[in-house]
Formats: structure tokens, C-alpha cells, sequence
């Protein structure tokens, strides 16, 4: 068999966290009722007339300046004509013939080692509204809440060639949306989503294959499924001696395949033209210079920091760093005085494995730094051993709760008088004399059965080190 | 006395002087239009209602001492139905929009109430403004008050016919390619279309957005003035509104123009124009020649390419612009449908009429992928050119002088068959709108059928006080036309 290449391009669609839309002042707020979320402009209603949000002109220039793009000092944005219920206008304000930016790039790292994907362009653009089909009535609804939300869309150069360089370049590019606080990137809720344009060609070939283009994807494992299955697909094809369709292709990702949805026969032609209704975009030195000297520490800076300033160890560098959310908290914790290690370590062990547990992304954290301050403070001072904190952490952690508070309520305060514990451990020795015996004819191993019977007895709420001394004592 | 027959400020004077109550003026124009639209048909909408409630308010504004500054407080006004009125018919003269009521007001509406005036009521226009004679209307054409076997142009017909009529004291029009100035001349009457950016379009339905502009159609140059210097200013919510420094408008209303520079492009009065039209302008120019005036004919480049850019351009904005009524929303929708796809092609089949559904294909066609160089980008090139032409001669001269249309009124029911022809009766008119100037139509005589005849005014970007003092001076030293109710030939 021939040895084949994968060729892939993605067309990034970034929802902005703006507080307002882009061309009146409705909210962004995911949910709510339907169409309680929006007013004559974004719904398009005669004689109406869009006003670009600034915010959505200097979000898109950030991520532009942070992908090393060159902006577009002076842009334009243009109409694409369509027809289509969730599209009250019947035209999409973006930009065709001027985007925002041109010609940036980012570097990923894989397993084969570091390589720079171009990115063709960026553009503003507007959200569409959503269908809702209602099987009880048999019709379709339409809820305009999401038209204008505020999109930018990252068009890369057809760079990557698996699906392991399109996840990194996902992930670096969630990162730096996520770095600059532009997007909230919550993938389940539509915010990052992904047309991937992909062709296959022989090892070796200079013309580019036939492509086809999946649309919305809007998670990494789908992604990567629905990669790994049209190359196979076109392959098959190829190796059959059939040619490839240029068309648009739906993933199934519970079929694992992708279907036909229109080929390039029945493209639309969107009648592209510049949208009378606003004036060109001017973006002077001093607004381009103010952007760029307003740009937050990025992630690469942010880990070469951990490394110089908090002493951590690359490893944990790296992964607090990988999530906005992750390092946010590191930071706001360390900054409550408390040790950079013990906080990195809280994060990475407990913290990565009840996000594993349940599911999670980082973003969805919710507890506060200065509970997990706390419950550090109440280690430090001997109020709980490290045991019992592994709870209290899984509570801070699902409910929010104020460390002290509930090791008051839930009665989990080390116990502090020996009397009281060298009564326990005496009835332990007593029980035990197997054990006794054991120990005392050499055998280590011993010493730590009859000092986890004794945690046990206390409820986990003894010092291991104390339990351990008045033992020794004991058995002389 | 006959109050609908005071021009919009003396009416406001009488009001002030407590001469005439609102209410009285009200009736008196809600009684004229009840008598007379039934042969005008240049109301769509009357707002009998509202009118008379919003005059009860503004009678207690101006007797508690408000409103001082405001010189058409209780004058009624009535408005193009393109133009947005909360909770009111706006129809746009298409079943399309036959029964809808925005939400919203027009930045001028807002503009107009502030300033105390009453809007009584929407009138009647070609549909979606694309008409020269306001027979594309869909509630049916509008009748030439001097002659109702003539039409009254379009596409602000029903906003000159009224005001020609007594059937309004001053009207709101829009103008994208000549729809103030065209049924101004056939009326008699004066309309203004500003400096794009000058008004709001905020609330005004959109037909070409690049060239749209709202403006004052009275019996007057100073009703004109001072209507505009209530509708004018700069507004937010549109974005290609402009600020200016200067908008007082009715300080220009001053009887001199000793040397001002007047050209008069050759082209436009030369092929094609209606010889008692021509006639008509040469004598205007003698009289402002004898007011002091510099006046001069030249030569202006690139006019002849107005029409097929003005076409093209209008066309194609207009094709992405009514793409919103598509039946989902609001407005008219097809009562048969099987899927999307039905609902789409019945509810516009059945809801535009034939002269904006070919528009619209214009449109789509010159926007289409492998024409859009061809058509659209050509167009934009010309515009810029023209408006490159406009920027030398104003070097030379203040104001540029020619007649408003190339005919009179037409005949009634003759149009519509050879939309080319109709199309080219914009001829003198569309220039302007590409390259965003400012330009009047005032009376200047009529022909030998009675029908007024009417001449045209531009002025560079901005240059509306002088057009304003040019028109001013001109109505001040002629004996004018008159009115219909004076020998209108009915």
C-alpha cells in the first residue's frame, strides 16, 4: 500500500467575553429564556443600524498581536448573504476582503517535536441564533439570543499533517484565549468550535489532495476521532481509485463516521460586499501600541517565572501553567503567604485527580484560593494532620466550604491530650498481643499495624508522630 | 382663515401667539386630508388618534413657557412611510410590511417630538422607495395635486403631493437616488436632500444604505431650513452619522448671493432635457445673474456613468437589505408552504411587487461570484470618480445649477412598462446621492400643461446654508407659482 499524508486546515470559531454584543448592547450571558436576550438590532428589524463594540475590535487585535499576526491598521467589514431562520438579517456581518489580522503563527510541541503552524488569518464576525425543533408541536423555533454575539474566527494555513499537531495547536491556542481573558473557551457550551478542512496525498506529492470540510466540532476527542476517520475514509477511496468529493461532511461521533451534508455543486454564493452600515475601522499606532502594552503575561513567561521565582520543578510548572484557571489560583494562594510547593502540590495531586474524577475542566473549579489558604494554615498550625485535609480539601472542593468552619462542625481537630491517647493505645497493646510479641521479637512491620489501629480508633484525628512515641513508651 | 394654507413657521407663530390652539391646527389638517386624499391618495396612515392626544401635550408644553426656542411646536407633520413610528403602521407601501408596527422610533421621529411637532400621518411612496413615480406603491399610486392625470414622482410622492395639497404643512421624504428632489419639482414644492451623514437613518428602512439620506419637503426654502434643523444632527446609533459644526441652518436664510460662483453643467441642459424645462432653468439663472450671481455653464465629466452606478450600487444593497423579510419574523407570510425553502420563495414571491423584486435581482446578479469586479467594483470606481469630479468643480464654483428632472410631471400609468426609460428621468438627480452631497429643488415655473417645473441646487459636502441662501434669495425675487387650491388644474 502507498503511503499516505494527511493535510489538515481549521477554521477556529472563538466566541468573545464581551459583556455586550457586537453591534448593540445586549448581553453575551449564555442561556437564559429564549429571546429575552436580545433587541431590534441584533434581530435585525427594518431600519435598524449595528454600532461596533470597540472591546470586540481590541480582543480580536490581542489574540492577533499574540499569534504574532500583523493587524490590519485599516479594516472593513463586509456582508455575507444568506438565507436561513437563525439568521434574522439574512446577511452575516465578517470580514472577507480585509480581516483584522494577517499572517501570524504558533508553535506546537508533539511527541516528533516543535513546529510553527501559520495562521492565514483572523476575523470578526457575528453569532447566528439557534433552532430549536419541538417534536411534541412538529415545528421549529427560533431563539435569536445568541445573533451578534461577538465571534473571531482563526483560519490557519493548511500546516498540520495529524491529528496529534491539531489537538497541540488547539491547546495552545485555548491557552493563549484563555491567557489574554478574551474567550472563556467552554467547548460543551459552543464558545471554541472547529471546521476542520482535511485531504490526503501520497508521501511525497507537491499538489495538495481534494478536501473536505467537517463543521462545529466542538470537542478534542471528537476531533481527533472524526481526523482519524476521514483520512481512513479518503484513503479508502484513493486506494479504490475513486476520487475524493469536495463537500461538507458531518461527524458522527457516536456512528464514528461522517456523512455527505452538500457538496461543493451546491455552495452557496454569499455575495460578498462591504457592509454600508459601518464606517472602515482606523486603528492608530498610539490604539495598536495601548493593545499591545495591555497584554497579560502569557503562559511561556508565566512557567519561566514559576521555575525563577517560586522555585518550582518543571513538571509542576508545566501543568499549572497549562490552565488559566490553575495558575490563577496558584498565584492568589501563594500570594495569602503560604508555601509555593505545599500550594503546587494541593493542585496537582488533589486537586488533578477529583477533576479526573468527576469529569472536569480546571475552569469548572469553583472554590475560592482563600479556603484552600486555609486549610494549609489549619496543616501548618497541627489543627489536622495531612490525612484528614485530604477530606476537608474534597470539601472545599465540591462545596466551596470554609476549612475551619467545617472541622469545628464535623469534629476533625487533632486530638491533643496524651493522657486521653495513651489511655487508647494501652487498650490497643492489650488486644493485640500478637502484634506485641512481633514487634518486640524484631519485626517492624508490627509497630505500624498497631499504629493504624490506633488512627483507626481516633477517628484518623491523632498525630501519627505522637501516636507513634507514646507506643514506643509503651512497649519499652 | 384657512389654516392649511400657512406655511409651517407662521402657523408655529400663530401657535406661540396663541392665534391658533394645536388642536384647532390639528383637525384643521386632519378635516383637509379626509376631504381631499380620496383623489390624492397621499396618506397610507392617518394618525387621527395619536395626533390629537400629542396635541393636547404639546398645548400644556408651550403654555407652561416650553418649547420657546422651538418654532415648529405644534405644527403638524407627516412622514414617509419608510420611517420608523413606535407603535405604528410603517409599512414601506408593500404588503410585505402591510401591518407592521416597529417597536421603535426613527432618530427623527424622537427628533421631531422633542422639537414639539405632531406627526399626523405615513404617507404614501413607491414601495420600498424603487420608483420614480410613485406608482409601485402597493396600497395603490398617488395623484400630481396640479394635475391628477399626472403623477407626482416618486419616491417621496406621497410626501410632495401632500404638501403641494394642504394636506400637509411640511412632510419628511428620503432620498437615494432623487426621491426628495424628483416629486418636489413635479409637486411644487421644495425638498432638500442634506449631506449624507447629516441626518440620522437610524429607524429609516433601508433600500440603498450608502446613499440613503432623509430630508424636509415643505412649501418654502425657510419650512425647509428650519424642519432641517430639527431633523439634523449627529446620533450614535448610526454609524456613518457625522458631526458638524454648524447646524443652524436658518441663519442662511438671507436675500443675497452678490458673487457667488453658479455653474451650470452643459450636460445638463443640453440632449435629452424637456425644452420648456430647459427654458425654465435659463430664466432661474437670469434671475439669480440679476441677484449678483456669477453664473457660467462647463463642462462636468463622468455624469454619464451615474445612472448605470447608481443602479448597480442602490441595487446591490438593496438585494442583501430586503433579504430580512423572509416571511420567519414579522411581515407578510405565504398561507401555503410545504418546507423552508416554500416559505422563502412564496412569502417574497407574494409580498414584493414587480419593480423591487427586479431590483433585487439586480442586486444578486452584480454581487454574484464572477460579476462582482464586473458590476459592483466598476460601480464603486465610478462613484469615487464622480465624487473626484464634484471635488474640482466645487474649486470653481459655490454651487452647481440645472433642473431637478428632465421632464415634468409624467402622465399617469405610462411608466412603469419601460423601467429603462424611467429610470434615466433620474439622470440629473443620482450624481449627487454617490457622491454625498447636498442639493434643493425649488419651483422655477411652470409649462405650458400648468405642471410645475423645478430646478436643482448642489453644494459641496457640508455646503447646505449655501445652498440654502441661493434658493432663499431666488424665492424672494420671483413672483412664484403659486399652489393647486390657487388653479391647480384638477
Amino acid at each position: 500500500m502507498k503511503q499516505y499524508e494527511t493535510v489538515i486546515g481549521l477554521e477556529v470559531h472563538c466566541e468573545l467575553a464581551t459583556k455586550t454584543k457586537i453591534f448593540c448592547s445586549c448581553t453575551t450571558a449564555f442561556g437564559g429564556e429564549p429571546n429575552t436576550h436580545c433587541c431590534p438590532v441584533c434581530t435585525g428589524m427594518p431600519g435598524t443600524l449595528p454600532v461596533l463594540n470597540k472591546q470586540v475590535v481590541e480582543y480580536a487585535m490581542a489574540v492577533g498581536l499574540a499569534t504574532d499576526g500583523t493587524i490590519t491598521q485599516s479594516c472593513k467589514f463586509d456582508r455575507k448573504n444568506y438565507f436561513y431562520p437563525d439568521l434574522p438579517k439574512a446577511y452575516q456581518v465578517s470580514q472577507l476582503y480585509l480581516p483584522i489580522c494577517q499572517n501570524g503563527s504558533i508553535e506546537i510541541e508533539t511527541s516528533s517535536g516543535k513546529k510553527v503552524i501559520g495562521i492565514h488569518e483572523i476575523h470578526m464576525e457575528e453569532d447566528a441564533g439557534k433552532l430549536i425543533h419541538d417534536p411534541w408541536e412538529d415545528c421549529t423555533l427560533v431563539d435569536y439570543n445568541r445573533c451578534g454575539v461577538p465571534l473571531i474566527e482563526i483560519v490557519s494555513e493548511p500546516d498540520m499533517r495529524s491529528a496529534e499537531e491539531v489537538i497541540a495547536y488547539l491547546e495552545k491556542l485555548k491557552i493563549i484565549l484563555q491567557y489574554l481573558g478574551v474567550s472563556d473557551c467552554k467547548m460543551q457550551e459552543g464558545s471554541l468550535r472547529a471546521d476542520i478542512n482535511l485531504s490526503v496525498r501520497e508521501v511525497g506529492a507537491k499538489e495538495f489532495g481534494t478536501r473536505t470540510e467537517m463543521k462545529n466540532m466542538n470537542s478534542f476527542k471528537a476531533i481527533k476521532r472524526a481526523i482519524e476517520g476521514e483520512r481512513k475514509r479518503q484513503i479508502e477511496l484513493l486506494e479504490e481509485g475513486k476520487p475524493v468529493l469536495q463537500e461538507t461532511r458531518r461527524w458522527d461521533d457516536n456512528k464514528d463516521t461522517s456523512f455527505a451534508m452538500r457538496s461543493k455543486e451546491d455552495a452557496q454564493d454569499y455575495r460578498y460586499f462591504p457592509e454600508p452600515d459601518l464606517v472602515p475601522i482606523e486603528i492608530s499606532d498610539e490604539w495598536l501600541n495601548a493593545v499591545k502594552a495591555g497584554e497579560p503575561e502569557l503562559r511561556d513567561a508565566k512557567r519561566v517565572r514559576y521555575l525563577s521565582e517560586f522555585g518550582l520543578p518543571e513538571y509542576d510548572a508545566d501543568i499549572l501553567t497549562a490552565s488559566k484557571k490553575l495558575a490563577d489560583i496558584f498565584e492568589a494562594v501563594v500570594d495569602l503567604d503560604k508555601n509555593p510547593k505545599e500550594v503546587s502540590n494541593w493542585l496537582m495531586v488533589e486537586t488533578m485527580r477529583l477533576l479526573k474524577e468527576r469529569e472536569m475542566e480546571p475552569e469548572e473549579i469553583f472554590f475560592e484560593p482563600k479556603n484552600l489558604a486555609e486549610l494549609i494554615g489549619l496543616i501548618e498550625e497541627g489543627t489536622i494532620n495531612r490525612t484528614i485535609a485530604r477530606d476537608v480539601f474534597e470539601a472545599v472542593f465540591t462545596g466551596n466550604v470554609n476549612p475551619s468552619v467545617y472541622v469545628e462542625e464535623m469534629g476533625l481537630k487533632m486530638v491533643c491530650d496524651e493522657d486521653a491517647m495513651r489511655i487508647t493505645i494501652a487498650e490497643i497493646v492489650t488486644a493485640n498481643p500478637q502484634s506485641v510479641e512481633d514487634y518486640r521479637s524484631g519485626k517492624q512491620k508490627a509497630m505500624g499495624f498497631l499504629v493504624g489501629q490506633t488512627m483507626r480508633a481516633m477517628k484518623g484525628k491523632a498525630d501519627p508522630q505522637i501516636v507513634n512515641r507514646i507506643l514506643k513508651e509503651l512497649l519499652g | 382663515m384657512d389654516i392649511t394654507k400657512l406655511t409651517a413657521l407662521s402657523l408655529g407663530q400663530k401657535i406661540k401667539e396663541k392665534e391658533v390652539t394645536v388642536k384647532e391646527a390639528v383637525k384643521a389638517q386632519l378635516k383637509k386630508i379626509k376631504e381631499n386624499d380620496d383623489t390624492y391618495h397621499a396618506y397610507i396612515t392617518l394618525m387621527e388618534e395619536t395626533a390629537l392626544k400629542r396635541a393636547e401635550e404639546v398645548q400644556s408644553l408651550i403654555d407652561r413657557g416650553e418649547l420657546k426656542d422651538s418654532p415648529l411646536a405644534g405644527v403638524p407633520v407627516a412622514v414617509k412611510d419608510n420611517i420608523c413610528t413606535k407603535g405604528s403602521k410603517t409599512t414601506c407601501a408593500s404588503k410585505m410590511l402591510e401591518n407592521f408596527k416597529p417597536p421603535y422610533n426613527a432618530e427623527v421621529i424622537d427628533r421631531l417630538e422633542a422639537a414639539g411637532a405632531v406627526i399626523i400621518g405615513k404617507l404614501n411612496m413607491d414601495e420600498f422607495a424603487m420608483g420614480s413615480t410613485n406608482e409601485t406603491s402597493y396600497f395603490g399610486a398617488v395623484k400630481n395635486p396640479w394635475n391628477v392625470n399626472h403623477v407626482p414622482g416618486g419616491s417621496s410622492g406621497g410626501a410632495a403631493a401632500a404638501v403641494a395639497a394642504a394636506e400637509a404643512f411640511c412632510a419628511l421624504g428620503s432620498d437615494t437616488g432623487g426621491s426628495i428632489r424628483q416629486p418636489s419639482a413635479f409637486c411644487g414644492v421644495t425638498g432638500l436632500k442634506p449631506t449624507y451623514g447629516t441626518i440620522s437613518r437610524y429607524g429609516l428602512i433601508a433600500y440603498g444604505s450608502s446613499l440613503d439620506q432623509i430630508g424636509p419637503i415643505a412649501r418654502n426654502v425657510s419650512d425647509c431650513a428650519a424642519l432641517l434643523e430639527v431633523l439634523a444632527g449627529y446620533d450614535a446609533k448610526d454609524s456613518t452619522s457625522v458631526k458638524r459644526e454648524d447646524y443652524k441652518f436658518t441663519e442662511a436664510l438671507v436675500n443675497d448671493i452678490k458673487g457667488i460662483r453658479i455653474g451650470i453643467p452643459k450636460a445638463y441642459i443640453g440632449k435629452g432635457i424637456d425644452q420648456e424645462v430647459k427654458d425654465g432653468i435659463l430664466k432661474a439663472a437670469q434671475v439669480l445673474k440679476e441677484q449678483g450671481a456669477i453664473v457660467e455653464t462647463f463642462d462636468l465629466p463622468m455624469v454619464d456613468y451615474a445612472i448605470p452606478a447608481y443602479y448597480v450600487i442602490a441595487s446591490a444593497e438593496a438585494s442583501s437589505n430586503l433579504s430580512r423579510y423572509d416571511g420567519i419574523k414579522y411581515g407578510y407570510r405565504t398561507k401555503n408552504f410545504e418546507n423552508l425553502s416554500e416559505v422563502y420563495k412564496k412569502t417574497r414571491s407574494e409580498g414584493f411587487g414587480a419593480e423591487v423584486k427586479r431590483r433585487m435581482m439586480i442586486g444578486a446578479f452584480v454581487l454574484s461570484s464572477g460579476y462582482y469586479d464586473a458590476y459592483y467594483n466598476k460601480a464603486l470606481k465610478v462613484k469615487a470618480l464622480i465624487k473626484k469630479s464634484f471635488d474640482e468643480v466645487f474649486k470653481t464654483y459655490d454651487l452647481i445649477l440645472g433642473p431637478t428632472a428632465p421632464t415634468t410631471a409624467l402622465e399617469l400609468g405610462k411608466n412603469l412598462s419601460d423601467p429603462l426609460k424611467m429610470y434615466l428621468g433620474d439622470i440629473y438627480t443620482v450624481a449627487v446621492n454617490l457622491a454625498g452631497l447636498p442639493a434643493i429643488s425649488i419651483p422655477c415655473g411652470k409649462d405650458s400643461k400648468g405642471l410645475p417645473i423645478g430646478m436643482q441646487l448642489i453644494g459641496n459636502l457640508f455646503e447646505e446654508k449655501k445652498i440654502l441662501r441661493a434658493a432663499y434669495t431666488y424665492e424672494q425675487n420671483v413672483p412664484g407659482i403659486g399652489y393647486p387650491w390657487e388653479g391647480g388644474n384638477q
